[in-house]
């Protein structure tokens, strides 16, 4: 058996998903700018598509919805356009974001630091979440935009977005966030909620990768990142990718009928799998459940280092992450550890399990089975559990690591 | 960057068998205790190195013959990935059978070779040579406390990289030998920063006392002060005119660099020497005006004659300095 359990990183295309975008390769495969008929041919399907994403996310007919190439693109405009529109030719200096985004936000943050932006980048409480309060407390006359993560992708938990959208609403100042862990995982309700923009990506709710989405509300300005061809009515220039946003309207309609039997599925599998991972000693899971996203774990065990878990869970196949994927090549701390205050012997250690609605039960239990075998193994290898002290001297001084 | 380095390559993909092997079994992993030792009449050494809160902490248990001050037994724990577990391993094989002082000569290097398929293929990707470091280290507390000496005293040089060990000494004479100017150029000459580039700046994998962007820097430093003085000295000492003509233009360029070029950029100009042509008389410095100094009327009157004066008082009498 093999078990994938790596789900905010990327998810498997529903076979549905891949039936429903199929026909707009080789058959249907006009410009869809074309005024003749191989190019209008392909009009009724993105109609449909855009039908169904508007429904999916309950976003009013005022509101743009407009593909991008995913959702780093998504983020990256409206951070740069945003500076570029409201700072460099407006009167606003500031940014305000978190300590846990994702690196699409942080480092264009970052970027913009560097061209003159003011960033404040808030920190999260021990739940790893920011606080509304707080948000209201950095939001100054100068204040150009707030990007705070809708979910986190690291830990699950989902962030006070409804409330530091009336907040920004109040203080007339824009808002936006990342939503790529929230939609198709949790109901999002775009009429209810407050947002001025919402990041989105396809892949993340079983369609391809490749496709995102910004949503804009009330179609309001926001200078464009691509220029070019004056697709998307001049927001975004660049050839429809027809086939993937069809099949992104798909996914998201597939993810978000019945979200709550969903979720309740998905959720029950999450809870078993973290309940019977718990009974090891020694070992915590960031966040509490009931305010996570229903798919998402992330869980510390002491003396085991990440990235050696991840090697006996993968000798097991099962495929797991100790953080953010576009991070795992670099092998740092994992940062929301460290932001959620966890102790820092503590951040070297945690893993990440993330399910999907194809998730089994039986693939639950071969995980338990395995991940406890591989902590066992670990653990028994581990300095940290070692019985025989250090000769006196011999003792390690707290990360002492090659400094001569 | 290049095609090959556009998609990130497999970590994992790029370990040696022997890496593979030895994380999945580690063959000396576990403890030695003190009665056990004592039983065999000889003395339990345990050294830790590394802190879980950095992400790596091994411990190394050594049993010494106390009157050969051979390594009879060792064994270890270790709190990291698998390279982490395989260099451990590998290392206490290494000092099986050695003595405490053949043992201290062991170096991360050697570590990392032994775990090796075959001699010329690296055992681990770039990034993962450091978790042999800490291998190296902790032999050298565990020799110390063996001999009851300090780790200091091991350490003969510098140690800037660790996973290529290169030492500042080095690096000091490669920037100057070779007139490097930047860090590509360092990693080129030395493989220094080439593996997992603690060493290039602060902010990397893990805390350096030395980096190369602070070496570079003040080496390159000392190269300009070195140049300035060979040029004082060349004009207070009245030998330009015995110097070589490589000699002679640096010097030039040296003064030109301290005393004209500052003035000719605030007028948004420049300039560069193009030559010198010594002759019996004169010695003719040929420049080309930059920028703003380029068709500046003051350029063939009142700029050149203060660059020629300077030069004539700084250098040589016989300095003619011509425009083209």
């Amino acid at each position: 058996m093999q078990v994938y359990l790596d789900n905010n990183a990327t998810t498997m295309v529903d076979p549905l998903v891949v039936e429903e975008m199929q026909p707009f390769f080789s058959e249907i495969y006009g410009n869809p700018n074309s005024l003749h008929k191989f190019g209008t041919a392909s009009h009724p399907a993105l109609k449909k598509a855009m039908d169904r994403i508007y429904k999916a996310l309950n976003a009013s007919d005022n509101d743009d919805i407009v593909f991008t190439s995913c959702a780093t693109e998504s983020n990256n405009w409206v951070l740069k356009s945003i500076f570029n529109d409201h700072i460099v030719n407006g009167d606003k200096n500031h940014i305000i974001t978190t300590e846990v985004e994702h690196p699409s936000v942080y480092a264009a943050c970052k970027a913009l630091e560097e061209q003159g932006a003011k960033v404040t980048y808030l920190p999260v409480n021990n739940q790893g979440i920011v606080e509304a309060h707080i948000v209201k407390s950095f939001i100054t006359e100068k204040t150009a935009l707030v990007s705070i993560m809708w979910a986190s992708n690291e830990t699950g938990m989902i962030f006070p977005i409804k409330e530091i959208g009336e907040i920004c609403k109040e203080k007339g100042v824009l808002f936006h966030t990342d939503g790529v862990q929230a939609i198709g995982k949790i109901p999002v309700d775009l009429q209810d909620t407050h947002v001025d923009f919402v990041s989105m990506s396809a892949h993340k709710f079983h369609g391809p990768k490749g496709v995102g989405a910004l949503y804009i509300r009330n179609s309001q300005p926001l200078s464009p990142l691509l220029h070019g061809g004056e697709h998307m009515g001049g927001r975004r220039s660049g050839t429809l990718n027809v086939p993937y946003i069809v099949a992104m309207g798909k996914a998201i309609e597939l993810a978000t009928t019945d979200i709550q039997e969903k979720i309740s599925s998905i959720k029950a599998k999450r809870d078993r799998l973290e309940d019977a991972l718990l009974e090891l000693s020694d070992t915590f899971v960031v966040g509490d459940r009931e305010n996570r996203t229903p798919n998402t774990i992330l869980i510390s065990i002491k003396g085991v280092e990440g990235e050696g878990m991840l090697w006996d869970l993968n000798n097991g196949q099962i495929g797991a992450s100790t953080g953010s994927a576009c991070a795992s090549a670099d092998l740092q701390a994992n940062t929301v550890m460290l932001a959620i205050g966890a102790d820092s012997e503590l951040a070297h250690t945690g893993i990440r399990l993330s399910l999907s609605r194809f998730t089994t039960d039986e693939e639950i239990d071969y995980t338990i089975e395995h991940f406890i075998k591989a902590v066992t193994r670990l653990r028994a290898i581990s300095s940290s559990f070692a019985k025989v002290k250090p000769t006196p001297g011999g003792e390690s001084k707290e990360c002492e690591l090659h400094f001569h | 960057m290049a095609k090959n380095d556009l998609l990130g390559a497999s970590l994992w993909d790029a370990y040696s068998n022997k890496v593979t092997t030895l994380m999945n079994n580690p063959k000396h992993q576990g403890e030695i205790n003190q009665e056990e030792a004592e039983a065999h009449g000889n003395r339990l050494i345990v050294a830790d190195f590394g802190a879980e809160s950095c992400g790596d902490a091994v411990r190394l248990y050594w049993e010494v013959d106390p009157k050969t001050d051979t390594i009879v037994n060792s064994k270890f724990k270790s709190f990291g990935c698998g390279t982490a577990i395989a260099s451990s391993d590998i290392m206490t094989e290494l000092c099986i059978g050695k003595t405490v002082q053949e043992a201290v000569k062991i170096t991360n290097i050697d570590v990392e070779f032994a775990l090796r398929d075959n001699p010329e293929t690296p055992a681990v990707p770039p990034q993962k040579m450091h978790c042999s470091v800490m291998a190296y280290d902790v032999i050298k507390k565990a020799a110390a406390l063996y001999l009851g000496v300090d780790t200091e005293s091991f350490e003969e040089e510098i140690i800037v990289c660790e996973c290529a060990r290169v030492s500042l000494k080095t690096l000091q004479e490669v920037i100057k030998l070779n007139d490097l100017t930047t860090i590509e150029q360092i990693t080129d000459y030395t493989k220094a920063g080439g593996f997992c580039k603690s060493c290039i700046k602060p902010g990397g994998h893990e805390k350096r006392e030395y980096y190369l962007v602070d070496i570079l820097r003040d080496t390159r430093r000392e190269m300009d002060e070195e140049k300035m003085r060979v040029a004082a000295d060349a004009g207070s000492k009245g030998s330009f005119e015995t110097m070589t003509l490589v000699q002679q233009i640096k010097a030039i360029d040296a003064e030109i660099d301290e005393s004209v070029r500052q003035f000719l950029i605030m007028d948004g100009g420049d300039m560069e020497v193009i030559d010198v042509k010594p002759s019996d008389d004169y010695i003719d410095v040929y420049i080309r005006y930059l920028g703003a100094c380029n068709g500046c009327a003051s350029s063939a009157t009142g700029t050149l004659y203060a660059i020629e004066s300077t030069l004539k008082e700084k250098l040589s009498k016989k300095i003619r300095v011509l425009p083209i």
